[in-house]
């Protein structure tokens, strides 16, 4: 037992040393260039490295853990048989090229082959063939998808050179999959975490739930207080238990050890008695009888198995493995259970005594982020336990049975189901994990190449788990503890809204950490094991518990000084640095984490009111002599956790550094994320208005990649002449935006013209386009594999035809080279035929018998579609993974800005081109500079973009000058200085310049703001909406028009229109626009039994007496056709008027 | 100088404003005849650069539309189509096609018929000029292992405009000589190439207006200004002085030997009106532009001098008004 000093040397301990006073008045000069620590940061940690850390812990530690966990596969039909795993590797990435040769292969083959980039999972086994005991090594088990850049990839550690040479642009962030060609992203997913107690008010009743995680289990138990007693809720339990009954169970069974885990203070039991009278009116006085209660309430299994056990052995099992099953049971002895269920009861208590208690789930703290490598190790931990169970049952039937050859496992291992899982997991993101009872959908996304930002901004997507119909602000609201984590700004309107978020530029994902080493430390800096005390002192109020991971590990008398310590310890190296410690004084609690999936970032540690980063160490790391990690070896640097950050206190720079100070912001810029970091001067911004901008950079045309001409996409955009904007921030230096841009430095006058440029809308120089502006190209691609059949047919693809009149090749066929695929460089207008493929009409089972030569083929030609011509690119004849011949055939158009084209500037402010003006009518200033675009002013009042006006002046500033100004966040040029240079170079100081009217080409009488301005071309362009038919096709069943633009479709004269046509009486109109010009239908009608007639013959009355003809929609008539044949008789009762 | 200008009509320039003379009233009263405007034009060429810099004249008014002829109605000649025989550059057809377009050719337009609807694909002698460019890339034998410089690599990796071949056409070559009729510079990179790739084109100029597109206008650009005005309210000395001599451009504001400030010459002031940022200057001076002097600057792209142009576009005027009273008297 621990004998109890109470407060002795807290005070000495925590006191402040406040150092040389003299030092004090020394003002701390801010450090210059701190900044350059950022672009370290990035080196080391890259923007997608969370992705890449979390799947090189999962392919080089956890598989190995999880082969570890489950490396025995025993047989009940053979004592002797065994199979056992010795050792699990993965490859590195080949591809099969059939007839078992395997060879290398890269991201890029694997994207233009439509395979998969993935590497061989290998085993070292051992086991038992009849008495033999077989070593086999390097077994196959199945493939894994590697993600790109991983510690595995082809790419990793390669030059820019050897990067090109690989067809792969050194500027792609990697940690995607290549899934069948298509590039996966598997989403960061946010969850609640897991072993934590959070203590809240679910409707009127105070409840403390944990949900426990491990490798084998995942469950949720409950303790909630009912009308003044106290009761554990668990799924595997068909009523709530009451808490002392479960007590009794788990080993504690007198009360008054019971109360003394509780609390022996009077207030506490007094709320605790009626539970312990509960138990006594239930007659439960030993842990049997307990168990025995218990069994009596559990949920009925389903499928029952064989064993059978006595109700209180189950519950005995269910105690031991499924409640609270984080919790660790070493030898049978629940003590631990006990402490932690006493532990849940006080959190009820105390939250029913003070709201204030209450956890809050939004809190960011208490959330944790799932990476590829977690939700693949669950996937794969999934699938390898079904392999073993399946070689299990196949051992149990096989054994038996006398066969010439004996039972060899070996034979029955088939890599296909654990390739086969992963990759249609990754390729569907469905993620279904049988012993989890998990089903989640929507997990990967293709990656979205539209620009390189796009591209970025997805992989620091951040999807969150809650349902996005609840109607329910809390989740979608901004934390207070997103702060840095978190991008502000960047994130989704409407049903996602606040729901889907992106990462900072600095956060880090921690990866999961032994704790062992760390419990060590704990218990070598005065954590007392809390095995060894009783109730009493748990409950002392002061005595701080000290949990890891969740769990509950001692106290600790001087909870300062251990915080210290442990501190001390991880910056001195210790522990990882990514271990984190915080205290909470409400809950007398200090909490070690060492688990993955929390978000953290790191910054500058202050002592004394110094940042330990001195201006010396910041000239070395210019210098090149030192590395970010150097700043975290030396303990200069430290990451700070969610939970530990709130537990800080943390400076935002040098000038705010007080006595309580104890970290400093590296760099404020850092809080915004990859897609934020764009905009110039977002803190002059209205905020909703970065927003949109972070929406539409991922729309933006530009660069995709360096390697973007060998690329064979389904659709991809591209600028002819992108330019990198004038006025940058820090952001996209780090993001490499300048190297791959997407937009063009528009110079943008600021004034009304024509009304052409009401609503948003741009007016655009004609000269500019004629000169290159706004122009883009658009690729799409089409493909086809020709296939070999079972039955010994095959494809075939055939020269072009024809014209038996003229010998001249049919138009259809005209772009057609001699081998039937189309040339490269041809244009192919519309219907036109690129692939002339033919397939045999009969590919079922039946072997053609004698080999007839006659083989009937039905042409199914790959032809093109669309008003606008295209050009082609490039031809790709490869072969797929199953052995067909693939042919890509990539498509181009350029495509030049036209009325209705979408720009929008990096501010929110998106504008259709209203008018294309000629040069000369454009307005004109003293230099001759006639802007390439027209904006409204009116733009700007209500949006309130003042930082699209300072980039506007920084832009032309930048050009006078032949530099780029910076638009940096809470930073960038400062105004007065732009405003010098502009004076220096004879313009005025606020940007606007004297104007002439092109028109008239007298002076306008307001000066004019204009300048340079970053201007993006969006994907939405006039030429793949613009619709309008006036005649067309129809759909077969109906006889109406089709829908949808794709198909050529009607537009419909809905109901509101319909409406509009009653009201105003125009009766004809109706008739028309519904059924003649429709789907109009000439019926018989029998006038004497109202049934339809056909040519003139009523079926029914077996007359044509009374047989009219009549007009009507054929929707209706199919509508009465339909009912009849469900036995009920529409009938026309004709009349004159 | 003084006396003279004040007879002119200003517009003023204030701090957020220009600001007609109230005396002005601009062109509603200002009824034409052709005996004013003869007597009041004044053409003056101040600077003649090199064709294809500036030059600058002093118009009178009635001329502005000068400016509008010469960005769109004086025709020049420019490669309108290309025929691509052989592209394996990165680059795209229609991109290199466009920049083609753009290249400026030296071929004296006024030499040059339109080409017409009837006008066959291969086009004449009189309206037509053809080029071709074939370069090849390929690495160099010479070069050593360890260079890296692409140009001791590659030999023709990088496309200039000089590699254009004029192709006479009919009796051209009897009139015309290369360096009459090719691009006007020879350095403007076209393409960048790379061992294996090779472009084989045949291109075709013709006659055309800037109205069609910008790449047919014989200047980079025509514009003018008014003649900026300064005058000084009172007498600006000693530290205000050099404020001010610094609010203008160089040259704009002369300093006496007594410290005051006087005005130079405001014909060099780019009008930015920055004094009106100091309060102690505020009221010292004010600035105004003379309503019908206009500074013209033509810069030829280098096919026509730019006073040419200018001849060019008052012929285009000419026929204008011509056509429209040939309409008017149709009637």
């Amino acid at each position: 037992m621990v004998e109890l000093k109470m407060g002795d040397h807290n005070m000495e301990a925590t006191a402040w040393d406040p150092g040389d006073s003299k030092d004090w008045s020394v003002p701390i000069k801010p450090l210059t260039e701190k900044w350059k620590l950022v672009p370290a940061f990035l080196q080391v940690k890259g923007l997608v490295k969370q992705h890449i850390d979390s799947f090189n812990h999962f392919i080089n530690v956890d598989i190995k853990k999880i082969v570890k966990a489950n490396e025995l596969v025993t047989s009940g039909a053979d004592p002797l048989f065994y199979l056992k795993y010795l050792d699990v590797r993965v490859g590195k990435p080949d591809i099969d090229d059939g007839f078992n040769i395997t060879k290398a292969t890269t991201p890029h083959e694997c994207r233009l082959r439509d395979t998969t980039y993935s590497a061989p999972i290998t085993v070292d086994i051992e086991y038992t063939r009849g008495t033999q005991r077989i070593k086999r090594n390097n077994l196959l088990i199945g493939r894994m998808p590697l993600m790109l850049r991983c510690s595995n990839c082809a790419l990793t550690g390669k030059s820019e050179f050897e990067l090109s040479k690989l067809n792969e642009c050194p500027l792609d962030p990697g940690g995607y999959f290549v899934v069948r060609g298509q590039e996966k992203v598997i989403l960061i997913q946010e969850q609640l975490s897991w072993n934590k107690m959070l203590t809240e008010d679910f409707n009127g009743v105070v409840q403390c739930q944990v949900t426990s995680s491990t490798h084998e289990k995942k469950s949720r138990t409950l303790v909630l207080s009912k009308h003044g007693k106290y009761y554990l809720k668990h799924n595997s339990m068909t009523d709530d238990i009451p808490i002392v009954v479960i007590f009794k169970a788990l080993g504690v069974v007198s009360d008054q050890e019971i109360q003394s885990l509780i609390g022996l203070d009077s207030k506490s039991q007094n709320r605790f008695g009626a539970s312990l009278i509960d138990a006594y009116n239930l007659k439960v006085f030993t842990q049997q009888r307990a168990l025995e209660y218990m069994g009596s309430k559990l949920v009925v299994k389903r499928f029952q198995s064989a064993t059978t056990k006595t109700p209180s052995e189950e519950a005995r099992e269910l105690l031991l493995t499924t409640i609270l099953a984080h919790v660790p049971v070493d030898n049978f002895n629940l003590q631990m259970k006990a402490i932690y269920v006493s532990m849940m009861v006080r959190r009820v208590m105390a939250a029913e005594l003070d709201k204030t208690l209450f956890d809050d789930r939004d809190y960011y703290g208490n959330k944790r982020l799932e990476l590829a490598g977690s939700l693949l190790s669950m996937m794969f931990e999934d699938l390898f336990k079904r392999m073993n169970w399946e070689l299990k049952t196949i051992a149990d039937k096989n054994i038996p049975k006398v066969k010439a050859a004996q039972f060899d496992v070996v034979k029955h291992m088939r890599a296909a189901q654990i390739t086969a899982g992963l990759e249609s997991a990754i390729s569907s993101g469905n993620w279904t994990i049988k012993r989890f009872k998990m089903e989640r959908a929507g997990v990967t996304q293709v990656l979205s190449r539209l620009s390189y930002i796009s591209a970025l901004g997805m992989m620091t997507r951040v999807n969150s788990q809650f349902e996005k119909t609840r109607k329910v602000s809390g989740p979608r609201s901004l934390q207070p503890s997103q702060w840095g984590m978190l991008c502000p700004s960047d994130t989704p309107e409407g049903e996602a809204c606040g729901l889907v978020k992106n990462l900072a530029l600095m956060t880090h994902i921690t990866t999961e950490v032994e704790e062992r080493p760390v419990m060590i430390v704990a218990f070598n800096a005065g954590v007392e094991d809390i095995r060894e005390v009783s109730g009493n002192p748990i409950n002392n109020p002061n005595v701080f518990l000290v949990f890891i991971n969740g769990n509950v590990l001692g106290l600790t008398l001087n909870h300062k000084h251990l915080v210290r310590n442990l501190r001390y310890m991880r910056r001195k190296g210790r522990m990882g640095s990514y271990v984190s410690v915080h205290t909470s004084y409400t809950q007398r609690c200090i909490y070690i984490h060492t688990d993955g999936g929390r978000l953290c970032r790191p910054y500058v540690i202050v002592e004394n009111r110094r940042p330990l980063v001195k201006q010396h160490h910041l000239d070395e790391l210019n210098r090149g002599i030192r590395k970010f990690d150097d700043f975290l070896l030396d303990g200069l640097i430290e990451y700070l956790d969610v939970n530990e950050e709130n537990d800080s206190f943390i400076a935002w720079n040098e000038d705010q550094i007080e006595d309580r100070t104890t970290h400093l912001e590296i760099e404020p810029f850092t809080l915004l994320g990859v897609c934020a970091g764009l905009v110039p001067y977002p803190h002059h911004n209205q905020s909703p208005r970065n927003t949109y901008q972070c929406a539409m950079g991922k729309q933006a045309m530009g660069m995709i990649g360096y390697n973007q001409k060998n690329r064979i996409d389904s659709l991809m955009y591209n600028l002819v002449y992108p330019h990198a904007p004038m006025v940058k921030s820090k952001t996209i230096e780090l993001t490499n935006f300048d190297k791959l841009p997407a937009g063009q430095n528009a110079t943008v006058a600021v004034m009304s013209y024509s009304g052409y440029d009401i609503e948003d809308a741009l007016i655009l120089n004609k000269a500019s386009i004629d000169r290159g502006y706004g122009r883009c190209l658009v690729y799409k691609n089409s493909k086809c594999t020709v296939k070999r059949y079972a039955n010994q047919t095959f494809d075939r693809i055939m020269g072009p035809m024809k014209d038996a009149l003229t010998n001249k090749v049919i138009f259809k066929h005209d772009v057609l080279d001699t081998d039937g695929i189309v040339a490269p460089g041809e244009q192919v207008q519309n219907k036109q035929i690129m692939i002339n493929k033919e397939m045999p009409a009969v590919t079922s089972m039946n072997p053609l018998q004698g080999q007839s030569a006659q083989v009937p083929y039905t042409a199914v030609p790959i032809s093109y579609k669309g008003p606008e011509p295209s050009y082609i690119e490039r031809v790709m004849v490869s072969a797929n993974a199953e052995e067909d011949f693939l042919i890509k055939i990539l498509l181009r158009q350029t495509r030049i800005p036209e009325i209705g084209d979408k720009f929008s500037s990096r501010h929110g402010q998106k504008g259709v081109t209203g008018l294309i003006v000629e040069q000369e009518d454009m307005p004109f200033n003293d230099f001759g500079i006639c802007p390439d675009m027209i904006m409204n002013p009116h733009g700007f009042p209500s949006r309130m973009t003042v930082g699209k006006t300072l980039e506007l002046l920084g832009g032309k500033a930048g050009l006078l000058e032949g530099k780029f100004h910076y638009g940096t966040a809470f930073g960038g040029s400062k105004v007065e200085d732009i405003q010098a240079e502009l004076e220096r170079h004879g313009f005025n100081y606020v940007g606007k310049d004297f104007f002439y009217s092109g028109i008239t080409g007298s002076p306008l009488e307001a000066y004019i703001y204009s300048g340079p301005v970053y201007y993006q071309k969006l994907k939405h362009m006039v030429q793949d909406k613009m619709h309008a038919r006036a005649r067309g096709p129809k759909a077969v069943l109906t006889r109406q028009p089709t829908q949808g633009r794709s198909r050529e479709g009607g537009l419909r004269l809905g109901e509101m229109e319909r409406d509009c046509l009653i009201s105003y009486g125009a009766s004809m109109l109706i008739m028309e626009r519904l059924m003649i010009s429709s789907d109009a239908f000439e019926v018989d009608v029998c006038r004497t039994c109202g049934r339809m007639a056909y040519c003139s013959w009523c079926h029914f009355c077996q007359s044509s007496a009374n047989v009219s003809k009549i007009s009507m929609p054929y929707a209706c008539k199919l509508l009465f056709q339909e009912l009849t044949s469900m036995n009920v008789v529409p009938k026309m009762i004709l009349e004159n008027y | 100088m003084a006396t003279k200008t004040r007879k002119e009509p200003l517009l003023y320039m204030e701090e957020y404003r220009v600001k007609q003379d109230p005396q002005d009233y601009g062109l509603a009263d200002d009824v034409f005849s052709i005996q004013a405007f003869k007597e009041k034009l004044h053409i003056k060429i101040k600077r003649r650069g090199r064709p294809g810099v500036r030059s600058d004249w002093r118009v009178s008014r009635h001329c502005k539309c000068l400016r509008r002829m010469m960005l769109s109605d004086v025709p020049s000649m420019a490669i309108e189509k290309v025929y691509i025989y052989n592209n394996t550059s990165i680059i795209q057809d229609e991109v290199l096609a466009h920049r083609m377009g753009l290249l400026p050719l030296r071929a004296d337009p006024r030499l040059f018929a339109y080409r017409t609807e009837e006008s066959t694909e291969a086009g004449t002698e009189q309206d037509t000029l053809e080029f071709e460019l074939k370069v090849k890339c390929s690495r160099r034998r010479d070069a050593g292992k360890d260079q890296s410089n692409f140009d001791d690599i590659y030999k023709n990796h990088k496309v200039y405009s000089g590699h254009l071949k004029w192709l006479p056409k009919g009796k051209q070559a009897q009139i015309y000589s290369e360096s009459a009729v090719n691009c006007i510079h020879d350095d403007i990179l076209i393409a960048q190439l790379r061992p294996g790739h090779e472009l084989d084109l045949r291109l075709v100029a013709v006659k055309g207006l800037g109205r069609d597109h910008a790449k047919f206008s014989p200047v980079a650009t025509a514009t003018y200004r008014l003649l900026p005005l300064i005058k000084l309210n009172r007498e600006v000395t000693g530290k205000d002085a050099y404020l001010l001599q610094n609010c203008f451009s160089p040259g704009v504001i002369g300093i006496d030997e007594n410290e005051t400030a006087y005005v130079k010459d405001a014909r060099y002031d780019t009008c930015s009106r920055n004094v009106y940022r100091y309060p102690q200057l505020n009221d010292a001076v004010t600035l105004a532009r003379i309503r019908d002097h206009y500074i013209f600057s033509v810069e030829s792209v280098g096919a026509l001098k730019p006073d040419v142009i200018f001849l060019e576009a008052v012929k285009v005027l000419k026929r204008k008004c011509r056509a429209l009273i040939d309409e008017i008297e149709a009637e």
